[in-house]
């Protein structure tokens, strides 16, 4: 410890093992790194208990009962054929499995609801509670939380295996701090590009820049053209009560959109010709008489605006998804959360869910199992590897590069015009959603225009410019990803490749900060980066 | 966005700030937390919840300021309505939480998508 004490760092930690991010991935992490007898500390940017996207929703969870064990057997089947070639059935099999273990496991905390029948529902648990629940027990394990307390980079030791990281206390006079561990856990979620998706905003990408800052790669990050329905000028993306809507374009003609899997691109594609209404009048009205106790904050909205949306047409509007409800995030190796850099694991969204959900959106089911169950499974590997190591005693380096240590002179970064551009790219269903190899191209040019102004001047000083770079990081792997690219499958569609290619059912691996380049995931160990390659 | 916290009914307790998954609010010098970066706000509602005196109203909008009457709001009765119709704390007894039911209507939406399909004339509300 001597040699932390030269550290400007006025907060020093050790511990075994470091979490970053308290969202539900987060959360069962520490959760577990600590029943298995390791000392956990769980850093959030913002306050693990209301912080990222399922505190402010209501995961349903992917939920088949063991037993009949044909049950399970069809779910998995059918997933694998919805994922179209992207999807792996042990994976699909290991996070229902513990999935089904462990939620229940939260009933201290958890008041799970009783259905009409009188039997416990476990699998559809509401956000805010759910979140405080596994607040309550992270705390009850021992855990240490820095809330309000972003981490900015990964410190790694002289041989490259992560041993910490460093961050700011932002409501404690942005206090530096460090954590040094014996193992990393990111869980800082997915990101949505700052879309107004309902609790993304703390969720900027920074986990995936983080792990790329530290030699691992990304796989799927194609798949962010999910986009999903809310009233216009709001953030609640949720849903359930539009999947019994009835639209109408601004001259009151009724839109055929028909609930089911195009729905959304239909929508969008309604939107691009002009504003588009709606009405929940088809929602039964049992439904509609226990609303606000199924989804409190749906109504909330209709409420506060004077709407009645059972009989009045309020506009609506998509927000991106980006790789919350995409799938694509850092390439898990194994299904215990393992990267590719030792010390180093993800969990949750922050994960690529390319081998439990295939090419299309975790939303809805698979995304939480895999939220929990990665998290289970990163925590206790994680603390494994942190009990194994010997000594502890190590220089760290600081890994962050882009809006921290800048390549050259330092210069004034306008963040908010930048991540203004960052959204201008990432957003449009033009550019994003109907994907074409010319409109990828140029946003390619902005993208790494906007890259070197951040990477090459941007310095250390707020964290918005460090969430920009991230934000920037992901979005270039989206776009050259997408960009490699040429068929349509599931999530990715280009409209001058509109069939699948099967020469493409593979998973697409990205990475690199200064040059992005794409690979094809072979399954050989051998197999070299080098094959799609694209710099861009 | 958060746009009022209604001075009379703040205890002072802090929550609000320490909860803001955004860092929206600041402590003020006369004890009522200040809306000190309200362009940051992610119109997620989670400070209401957590308000026990009911004194925080978040507009739906996200964005866009709107103008709020201290006056109108408190004439609402909307102060404190989520963390009531969610059943937290001393609310639990009064409102169940029925999320279970969600995956009722979706299956619900899916079989009436179905037989409506079935029922339409050939043509319409096909694949495109
Ligand atoms: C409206 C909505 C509804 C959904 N419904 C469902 C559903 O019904 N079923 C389903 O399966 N999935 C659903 N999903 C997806 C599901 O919610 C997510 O996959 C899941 O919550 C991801 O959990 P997570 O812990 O990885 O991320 P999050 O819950 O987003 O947590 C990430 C955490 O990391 C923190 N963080 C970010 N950056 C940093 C940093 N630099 N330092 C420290 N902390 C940081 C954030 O503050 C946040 O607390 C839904 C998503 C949305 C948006
Ligand atoms: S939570 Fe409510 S009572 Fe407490 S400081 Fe905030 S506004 Fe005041
Ligand atoms: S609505 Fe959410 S982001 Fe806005 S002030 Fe309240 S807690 Fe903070």
């Amino acid at each position: 410890m001597s040699k932390l004490a030269a550290f400007p760092e006025l907060l020093s930690i050790t511990t075994d093992v470091l979490i970053v991010g308290g969202g539900m991935a987060g959360a069962w992490a520490a959760t577990s790194a600590a029943q298995a007898g390791a000392k956990v500390v769980l850093a959030d940017k913002g306050y693990c208990g209301t912080s990222g996207v399922t505190a402010a929703a209501g995961p349903g969870h992917w939920w088949v009962p063991p037993d009949p064990a044909a049950a399970r057997d069809a779910a998995v089947a059918n997933r694998i054929a919805a994922g179209l070639g992207l999807g792996e059935a042990d994976w699909m099999y290991r996070i229902l499995d513990q999935t089904w273990r462990t939620l229940p496991t939260l009933a201290r905390y958890y008041k799970f609801g009783t259905d009409d029948e009188g039997r416990v529902n476990y699998r559809a648990v509401r956000g805010p509670e759910y979140m405080r629940a596994l607040r309550q027990q992270v705390l009850s394990y021992g855990v240490t939380i820095l809330d309000q307390s972003p981490v900015l980079e990964l410190l790694a030791r002289c041989d490259g295996s992560i041993g910490g990281a460093r961050g700011q206390r932002r409501q404690d006079g942005s206090r530096a701090y460090r954590v040094e561990a014996g193992a990393v856990v990111l869980a800082a979620g997915g990101t949505s590009f700052l879309s107004h998706l309902l609790g993304s905003r703390t969720n900027t990408g920074d986990g995936y820049l983080m792990a790329a800052e530290a030699g691992a790669e990304m796989s799927g990050m194609e798949f962010t053209a999910a986009y999903t329905i809310a009233p216009a000028h709001s953030t609640m993306t949720r849903s359930m009560a539009y999947a019994f809507a009835t639209y109408y374009d601004a001259d009151g003609g009724e839109l055929d959109l028909p609930f089911g899997p195009d729905q959304t691109v239909r929508l969008a594609r309604a939107l691009q010709r002009g504003p588009v209404y709606c009405t929940l009048q088809r929602l039964p009205d049992d439904v509609k008489a226990r609303l606000h106790t199924i989804s409190p904050n749906v109504p909330l909205v209709f409420d506060r605006w004077g709407i009645d949306p059972y009989r009045d047409r309020f506009e609506v509007t998509l927000h991106n998804d980006g790789t919350i409800r995409g799938i694509g995030g850092v390439r898990v190796h194994d299904v215990n959360g393992a990267t590719s850099v030792p010390g180093l694991f993800v969990a949750g969204d922050n994960a690529s869910r390319e081998k439990v959900a295939g090419a299309i959106s975790g939303g809805g089911n698979v995304n939480s199992a895999w939220a929990l169950s990665s998290g289970v499974f990163a925590g206790t590997a994680a603390a494994r590897v942190a009990r194994s190591m010997k000594s502890r005693s190590a220089e760290l380096t600081p890994l962050g590069r882009a809006g921290l240590r800048p390549h050259g002179r330092p210069q004034d970064i306008d963040v908010a015009a930048t991540r203004d551009r960052v959204r201008a790219e990432m957003h449009p269903f033009d550019k994003n959603l109907f994907r074409t190899g010319a409109g990828l191209a140029a946003s390619s040019q902005t993208l790494e225009d906007l890259w070197s102004e951040v990477a090459n001047h941007g310095q250390a000083g707020s964290i918005a410019l460090r969430e920009t770079a991230a934000l920037l990081a992901t979005a270039r792997w989206s776009v050259a990803t997408a960009a490699a690219r040429d068929e349509s499958r599931g999530l990715h569609r280009r409209e001058d490749y509109p069939a699948r290619d099967p020469r493409l059912a593979a998973r697409l691996l990205s990475g690199g900060l200064d040059q992005v380049w794409v690979a094809l995931d072979r399954p050989s160990a051998s197999a070299q980066p080098g094959q799609l390659e694209t710099t861009s | 966005m958060i746009e009022l916290i209604v001075a009379e009914r703040c205890t002072d307790c802090g929550a609000c700030i320490e909860v803001c998954p955004a860092n929206v609010l600041d402590p003020g010098t006369d004890g009522l937390p200040v809306l000190a970066r309200v362009e940051d706000c992610q119109t997620c509602f989670m400070c209401e919840l957590y308000c026990r005196a009911d004194a925080i109203y978040v507009a739906p909008d996200c964005d866009r300021r709107v103008s709020v009457s201290r006056e109108d709001v408190l004439a609402s009765g909307r102060l404190g309505q989520y963390r009531r119709h969610s059943g937290w704390d001393e609310w639990a007894e009064h409102f169940p939480n029925e999320q279970w039911l969600m995956e009722t209507v979706f299956r619900r939406a899916g079989e009436a998508a179905a037989q409506s399909r079935a029922e339409r004339p050939e043509g319409l509300g096909g694949k495109k």
